[in-house]
């Protein structure tokens, strides 16, 4: 949760946002049993946006992300991912779960698979493409994330910031149009966070379309074009970054931003 | 300040290190004399294996080869160390040992058996060891037809039949997944193998094929199974079947299904409840009556369903084990790149799941084939049965520890296999440096 400056210069030439809409979110609601978690979502994302969410706990931020690659069912709206109707159907959740990448908090690479294997199996199973190609697609991502070397050692015996950094890759690997991210970065040493921000900003810089949670405000400020504060299970508020942060408007918004920046 | 300045002038030589750290010495000091308490300790269990050892070893080696009775063994023994206690007479085990390890199996028909055993320990090679090349892998895949012809004998044409009806459902499943969907694909493949192994197979191979080229091995009836060969028989069938249906049964009772959730935690409950020897009283007496009369339905394969039932309900509860420590990540991980259920079940979560479990399924397996000397209660003659019938023998009787030193011996040798073999397993599978 700290403020952690990022020491470089963002690139915004490329990241455009373009007026199609890349996730569409209408009156969405979840029950936990009889705990309403999520209580009418509204949200449109266009492609190219990188909007960070961020929250107090247990305000139901990774509920609704993964409510968008359909890790978790939502019970009334609906949910449109890159012009896919969401719904119960087994097969539209395969496809849009291979259009939609996800990080997660505690990484999870597959401990008895190689980095390389890791970083392969989707592609080769679920896009069916050829080993050799998914290899080189592989290598390329590795590279791209600075961990190439790593390739034919076990996650194991990585450090956490490579490991989160194998993630990111292996999401890439399949070419995603949209990635979450759930709170990337909070597993991690400080020295380590750096390495794994850095790694997304580059990836912002290309134009990946991005929903992430975190509390990495320096990130939010830097990187983000839409910053949204969650509670309760309800968007209590968004706005640009230099807003959102300068002048909130809603006193929940407020007290949450003096406890993480400690004014 | 200035006096806790130092600067080293010269570099000390590599000295070896005390006496009492290594060799001999320093190895008796640390492990067995580290304190009073841990030397009388010592002193006690240097006497108790002395005493084991100084009755069993003079039993096992100053014993008799060459008698033709108890009797004969106890005068030898008398004549050569003026005693007949304490001298065990191995000639029961020189003069029955083939009956022990394959009951009454036509002895002319012996090579059958070995050559069964021999193409077993091949194809179980690219299983259990990666190096293997990997083409081995068709022998390992007909074997399981290959097994019952040569044991049982017969027209080859039935097996290869079963073969092909295996081949066709696969066939189907492969090729009209696509046009029909998983659920229709599979279906079709069952109706389709079925209608192969009643109809089609028969006619076209046993009656069309079976005529002009009459391929054949002389039958041997189950009654004539015995002795080592059986235990393993009925042991290797029990373990190889029990883990993919301990597999399929541990997902049925994770699934959200409730119809194959509910099946699967009745059936492993039900056949957990009950002790063994109670199903094979089933297999053996039972079936019999639910059975139109005039069915033969083979005793041996009774039993083998019967012990392969029971182990598939212990090793369902061992894999779900092995599914629960999965962290819910992997779970998540395989979802949220798009593999299906059958993918990542198969691609991240049994590998995991398995290599956790190794040491339960070993235990399970092992502890399932010393379970096969049960079936001697239902008359089948397995070596304990064997050893009572060498006994019913005039010149033997009164023979016990030389027969069940021998059968523990052979138990012991495969069993202690498959638990060095794990221990070697799980320490190749290790990627985690823990
Ligand atoms: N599987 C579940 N079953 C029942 N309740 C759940 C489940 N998962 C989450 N919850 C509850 O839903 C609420 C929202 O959880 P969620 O994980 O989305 O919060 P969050 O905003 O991500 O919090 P954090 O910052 O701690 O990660 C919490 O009160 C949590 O206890
Ligand atoms: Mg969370």
């Amino acid at each position: 949760m700290s403020d952690l400056a990022i020491d470089r210069e963002v690139d915004r030439s490329q990241m455009q946002v373009s007026d199609e809409e890349a996730i569409q979110i209408t009156e969405m609601n979840k029950w936990f049993g009889t705990f309403h978690v999520l209580r009418d979502i509204n949200l449109t994302v266009n492609k190219g946006e990188r909007i960070v969410v961020c929250g107090p706990s247990g305000s139901g931020k990774s509920t609704l992300i993964r409510c968008i690659n359909a890790l978790e069912e939502h019970q009334r709206g609906q949910i449109i991912v890159d012009g896919t109707v969401l719904s119960s159907d087994l097969k539209n959740v395969d496809k849009i779960r291979s259009e939609v990448g996800m990080v997660f908090q505690h990484f999870n690479l597959f401990p008895h698979l190689t980095i390389l294997e890791n970083c392969t199996l989707a592609p080769i199973w679920v896009r069916k493409t050829p080993k050799k190609e998914a290899e080189e697609t592989a290598m390329h991502f590795l590279e791209k994330v600075k961990i190439p070397e790593q390739a034919l050692k076990y996650p194991g015996q990585l450090s956490g910031g490579q490991q989160q950094r194998v993630a990111i890759a292996r999401s890439l690997c399949m070419r995603p149009r949209i990635m979450l991210f759930d709170e990337p970065t909070s597993a991690l040493d400080p020295e380590m966070i750096k390495e794994v921000l850095d790694t997304m900003i580059e990836l912002a810089q290309d134009g990946m379309t991005m929903l992430c949670v975190t509390h990495e405000m320096g990130f939010a400020r830097q990187v983000a074009n839409r910053v949204i504060f969650m509670d309760q299970g309800q968007i209590v508020e968004q706005n640009e970054p230099e807003e959102f942060f300068n002048n909130p408007q809603s006193d929940r918004t407020k007290l949450f931003l003096s406890q993480i920046l400690g004014h | 300040m200035s006096d806790q300045a130092f600067v080293r002038s010269e570099i000390i030589e590599e000295q070896t290190p005390p006496l009492t750290a290594f060799g001999l010495v320093g190895w008796l000091k640390s492990n067995l004399f580290s304190n009073w308490f841990n030397a009388i300790l010592t002193f006690i269990s240097l006497y108790f294996i002395w005493y084991v050892l100084s009755g069993v070893l003079p039993w096992i080696f100053l014993s008799v080869w060459n008698a033709g009775s108890l009797s004969e063994c106890r005068e030898i023994a008398t004549a050569t160390w003026g005693d007949s206690h304490g001298h065990a007479c191995w000639a029961v085990i020189k003069d029955r040992w083939i009956q022990l390890l394959f009951g009454f199996y036509p002895s002319e028909l012996y090579w059958r058996p070995i050559l069964a055993f021999v193409l077993l320990l091949i194809s179980l090679a690219p299983v259990l060891y990666t190096s293997v090349p990997k083409k081995i892998f068709y022998l390992t895949a007909v074997y399981p037809f290959i097994l019952p012809w040569l044991m049982w004998g017969g027209s080859v044409w039935a097996y290869v039949s079963a073969l092909l009806g295996f081949v066709l459902g696969y066939a189907i499943v492969r090729y009209t997944s696509e046009i029909v969907g998983q659920l229709g694909a599979v279906i079709l493949s069952v109706i389709g193998a079925i209608v192969w192994w009643l109809y089609i197979g028969p006619l076209l191979l046993s009656q069309g094929v079976g005529a002009i080229l009459p391929l054949a091995l002389e039958p041997v009836i189950s009654r004539d199974f015995g002795g080592f060969m059986l235990a393993l028989l009925i042991g290797v069938v029990a373990i190889g079947c029990s883990l993919p249906i301990g597999i399929v049964l541990a997902l049925g009772r994770q699934s959200d299904l409730l119809i194959l959730k509910t099946i699967s935690v009745w059936f492993i409950e039900f056949i957990r409840g009950v002790p063994l020897i109670t199903l094979l009283f089933v297999a053996s007496t039972l079936l019999n009556i639910f059975m139109p009369p005039g069915t033969n339905f083979d005793i041996i394969l009774r039993v083998m369903i019967m012990v392969t039932l029971f182990a598939s309900a212990y090793m369902a509860e061992v894999i779900r084990g092995g599914l629960a420590a999965l962290p819910r990540g992997q779970f998540e991980g395989a979802d949220s790149l798009g593999l299906n259920y059958w993918q990542s079940q198969r691609l991240i979560i049994m590998p995991q799941a398995l290599k956790i479990s190794i040491p339960g399924i070993v235990s399970t397996f092992i502890g399932v084939f010393k379970d096969t000397t049960l079936v001697s209660i239902i008359g089948l003659m397995d070596p304990l049965g064997l050893s009572q019938g060498i006994r019913a023998n005039a010149e033997w009787n009164g023979i016990y520890w030389e027969l069940f030193a021998f059968i523990a011996f052979l138990f012991f040798i495969v069993c202690f296999s498959m638990s060095r073999y794990s221990m070697y397993l799980e320490r190749k599978l290790q990627t985690d440096n823990r």
